[in-house]
């Protein structure tokens, strides 16, 4: 990733963007701060959200027109937040002090003519950037044109404390000046660096300035320029009308001109949000009730605290988050795709130090449904995937990321679970049975019983191709690894005479899709539906099953549909969970999650199980698996349409350990070999022979640490013929190690006469070269 | 990782090779190209080293998290 695209995801990702009560007021005061603190009755904090936009809290606080109000997303859902009367609320609170520390002294003045809010604006605004102001008002009192409010809001005192924060800066006040002649303007211009004309009241009739048919002085709607140079203006009422906030915007504006034409640079630049503008914020009202506004007991005097923070309490805080709200790993690292995306950047880009983002990129489960319900298409999987990608070229990946999941596939792909063959007693095959490493290693039986279902039922040869699909290289990132597996796939299909493959798993499905488009494939279930396989059985009253669409099939609906088809021909009631098809979840297998992550995994499959009570029927095993491993009653379609015929209840049957999952494969390869094609079985070796004792508890604390029964049996087999062991000499237990990959696995054991008892195995990826010899 | 990698319960094993008591011996360890050395249960005689269920999962993972993300 370089900083162009780092630049451009962040572009993408709007949750930074400001909610619209910020947007629509004039001076961007962060609304939504505010009103969260006034929710909370955080008083203090409250008044220094506005303190640090406001001009003058105290004043503006209490006579705000609240245009933010029109624009409020409350108003899908009820009234607008009442965020002009919340701010009335706050500021009649004791105010927390203030210290304002103005920049260093630029030594430059500027007149500021009249004191309405504009002129109090720019005056405050530039004093604080350290230039000098010169006030000139023509009546008696500073903010004269404040004084005429008939209106209670804003009582003498309150307006006098806030006036009296001027002083604290360099500012000198003259009053009673009269304004009005042309040649104070004239001086104006000539003793000051530059001038605000403050036009709430000012006329300035017979100045030299230029001036529209209507006789107001022209001032540009942006730069609050006038035609003068160096003298600006605003608060004119045909432009800011009699709204205070609007005034005070207009002075802030014209302020930012004037620092900016006294310092010689662009006045124009990056002023695009200057005023009111379009937010690009995505804020979802689902499942938001209607709630009307909270009408103050007494009008007059306004919300009282309890009110105003009941009336607070209905903001919704405005943000996007869609994607967060429904995935379980996006939230586990408490922030946003905008923050990962640079997260991953810096991991990338770090030459020394920490790698903070690893577990970030390797614990997606590159499900893609962050892209689905992003109002901008926001792929969070497909920067994780990059990120994998890039992390395999530079040889950084943690070995415990995917090491585990690799191993089992580099398994399926050997010559204990691979096979290819046509049909028994056939040359030539129209199709070719897949069905994947993981259903074979959840339900073996039923691979068999399928595999003879559609050699009967289709015509022209149905072949066979046990191995699997190269996805656990593909979603760890390992290109090479992925090309050569998808490589070795397309040759066997080759060697079959190119037949259609069958792929009764969506991930084998879409991989092939995706990866081998010249081979053609079916996914299972659109073939049985097609095939009217197998016959309806029409099973009496079957209970209502929830539908879990696997994550892989996300982008096909044809295969989703079939299902569908095949489940309602057998009469069996579906229920739709809310998030389905394409917005349906992944079980926490995907995108190797479970090896990265395997805490997240639970979490991500309890989650998802959660989201019914009814029983879920899915398509994947993996999905079936996991779903079952967080104790959720869950169904494969093949259990409804091929029951076993032990007829064991198939919605709690557990989730084999990874020792069985691959036991299963290699005897399922066998035993077929041998009742099809009549190859003998290869002799077993030697350690294959060893007998094992394990103890349930034992048993399932291994398959937690991914060690297999077969790595236990070459340790032990290792150990026992070198003698490199060391025992106890009380209870007379063994330990051993061997080191049959990136992983050196230690047993304790003790032999008997029946077989070997494993007491635990644990192991460590770290390699000891050796101790001293002495 | 320091002297405290060696347990008493460690030092009960005996090698069964050599027929002696292990003992705490400096042991070189590697991972993902760093090396270092440390104390270990060790067999004085053919050099076997022992590392404990404990420290495999504990001290021992945490030295490889870290060195993953380094
Ligand atoms: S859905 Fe997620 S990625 Fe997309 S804009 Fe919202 S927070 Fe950002
Ligand atoms: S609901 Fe709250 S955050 Fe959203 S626009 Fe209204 S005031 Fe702002
Ligand atoms: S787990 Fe799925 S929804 Fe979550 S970030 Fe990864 S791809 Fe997106
Ligand atoms: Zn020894």
């Amino acid at each position: 990733m370089d900083q162009q695209q780092l630049r451009a995801l962040e572009q993408r990702c709007i949750q930074e963007e400001a909610p619209e009560c910020t947007a629509a007021c004039p001076i961007h005061v962060d609304a939504r701060a505010f009103v969260g603190h006034v929710a909370r009755g955080e008083w203090s904090e409250a008044w220094k959200v506005l303190h640090k936009t406001m001009p003058f809290p105290g004043i503006l606080g209490r006579i705000c027109d609240a245009p933010c109000r029109q624009r409020c997303k409350r108003i899908e859902a009820g009234d607008p937040i009442q965020i002009g009367e919340l701010e009335r609320a706050c500021v009649a609170t004791p105010p927390p002090r203030f210290h304002v520390q103005p920049l260093s002294s630029k030594a430059k003045t500027i007149a500021v003519v009249g004191s309405g809010l504009s002129g109090l604006t720019a005056a405050w605004d530039l004093a604080r950037k350290g230039y000098s102001i010169r006030i000139f008002e023509p009546g008696t009192k500073l903010g004269g044109p404040l004084r005429s409010i008939r209106d209670r809001r804003l009582p003498e005192a309150a307006l006098e404390e806030e006036l009296e924060r001027l002083s604290t800066l360099d500012v000198t006040v003259h009053l009673s000046v009269d304004v009005e002649p042309a040649d104070f303007l004239e001086q104006c211009i000539s003793e000051n660096n530059a001038v605000f004309l403050s036009l709430e009241n000012a006329s300035g009739r017979n100045w030299d300035i230029a001036r529209d048919d209507a006789g107001w002085i022209i001032v540009d709607p942006m730069l609050h320029s006038t035609r003068r140079a160096g003298v600006y203006g605003g608060g004119r009422p045909s432009m800011a009308g009699l709204s205070p906030v609007w005034q005070a915007a207009e002075g802030r504006w014209a302020a930012t001109s004037i620092d900016r034409f006294l310092q010689k640079v662009s006045l124009t630049a990056g002023r695009e949000k200057d005023g009111p503008y379009k937010t690009r914020l995505y804020t979802s009202l689902e499942g938001v009730a209607a709630l009307p506004r909270v009408a103050a007991a007494d009008p007059e005097s306004g919300y009282s605290i309890d009110e105003a923070i009941s009336e607070a309490s209905r903001c919704l805080q405005c943000e996007c988050l869609e994607c967060v709200k429904v995935c379980a790993y996006l939230e586990r690292f408490g922030a946003y795709p905008r923050k990962y995306a640079r997260e991953i950047y810096n991991n990338e880009s770090i030459v020394m130090g920490m790698r903070q983002a690893n577990k970030l990129v390797n614990s997606c489960s590159l499900c893609g449904l962050c892209e689905r319900v992003c109002p901008e298409d926001f792929a969070v999987q497909d920067l994780c995937l990059q990120a994998r990608r890039s992390m395999v070229r530079r040889g950084k990946v943690p070995p415990s990321a995917h090491e585990f999941a690799l191993q089992d596939m580099r398994f399926s792909l050997s010559e204990r679970f691979r096979l290819v063959r046509h049909a028994p007693g056939r040359t030539q095959s129209a199709h070719a049975f897949f069905p994947g490493c993981q259903l074979c290693a959840s339900s073996p039986g039923q691979v068999k019983r399928l595999y003879r279902h559609l050699m009967e039922g289709l015509s022209g040869g149905t072949g066979l191709m046990l191995g699997c699909c190269g996805a656990p290289a593909f979603w760890a990132g390992q290109e090479d690894e992925f090309h050569r597996v998808a490589e070795e796939i397309r040759q066997d299909w080759e060697a079959l005479g190119r037949p259609r493959l069958i792929a009764a798993c969506s991930t084998c499905f879409r991989m092939f899709a995706e990866h081998l488009p010249e081979v053609p494939t079916i996914s299972l279930w659109q073939l049985l539906e097609e095939n009217g396989l197998p016959p309806s059985f029409a099973s009496a009253s079957h209970r209502p099953l929830a539908v879990h669409d696997p994550c892989t099939t996300r982008p096909y609906p044809a295969v989703q549909d079939a299902v569908r088809r095949l489940l309602q021909r057998q009469g069996i009631p579906v229920e739709e969970l809310s998030l389905s098809r394409d917005k349906t979840e992944c079980c926490g297998f995907g995108g190797l999650m479970q090896n990265a992550n395997p805490d997240l995994s639970r979490e991500v499959a309890a989650r998802r199980a959660r989201t019914s009570p009814l029983d879920f029927l899915t398509y994947c095993a993996m999905c079936r698996d996991s779903l079952a491993s967080v104790g959720k009653r869950a169904l494969h379609l093949l259990d409804l349409l091929f029951p076993a015929p032990d007829g064991v209840e198939p919605a709690t049957r557990p989730r084999p350990g990874w020792s069985e999952r691959q036991e299963n494969r290699a005897r399922l390869k066998d035993s077929l070999a041998m009742e099809l094609w009549g190859e003998r079985q290869p002799a077993m070796q030697a350690y294959e022979r060893i007998r094992l004792i394990i103890a349930p508890e034992v048993a399932r604390l291994i398959d937690r640490r991914r060690i297999l029964d077969e790595d236990i049996r070459r340790v032990i087999f290792a150990a026992e013929e070198s003698g490199k062991v060391a025992v106890h000499p009380r209870t007379g237990r063994i330990k051993a190690c061997h080191r049959p990959y990136r992983a050196t696995i230690w047993v304790e054991y003790s032999p008997t006469p029946e077989g070997y008892v494993v007491h635990t195995a644990y192991s460590h990826r770290m390699e000891v070269m050796g101790g001293p010899r002495r | 990782m320091k002297a405290e990698n060696v347990s008493p319960e460690d030092l009960q094993w005996v090698c069964r090779k050599c027929n002696r008591p292990l003992e705490a011996g400096t042991v070189s360890v590697e991972y993902m190209g760093n090396q270092f050395t440390t104390e270990l249960p060790t067999c004085p005689g053919c050099g076997f080293v022992l590392i404990s269920e404990s420290l495999a999962l504990g001290k021992m993972a945490e030295v490889e998290q870290i060195l993953e993300d380094k």
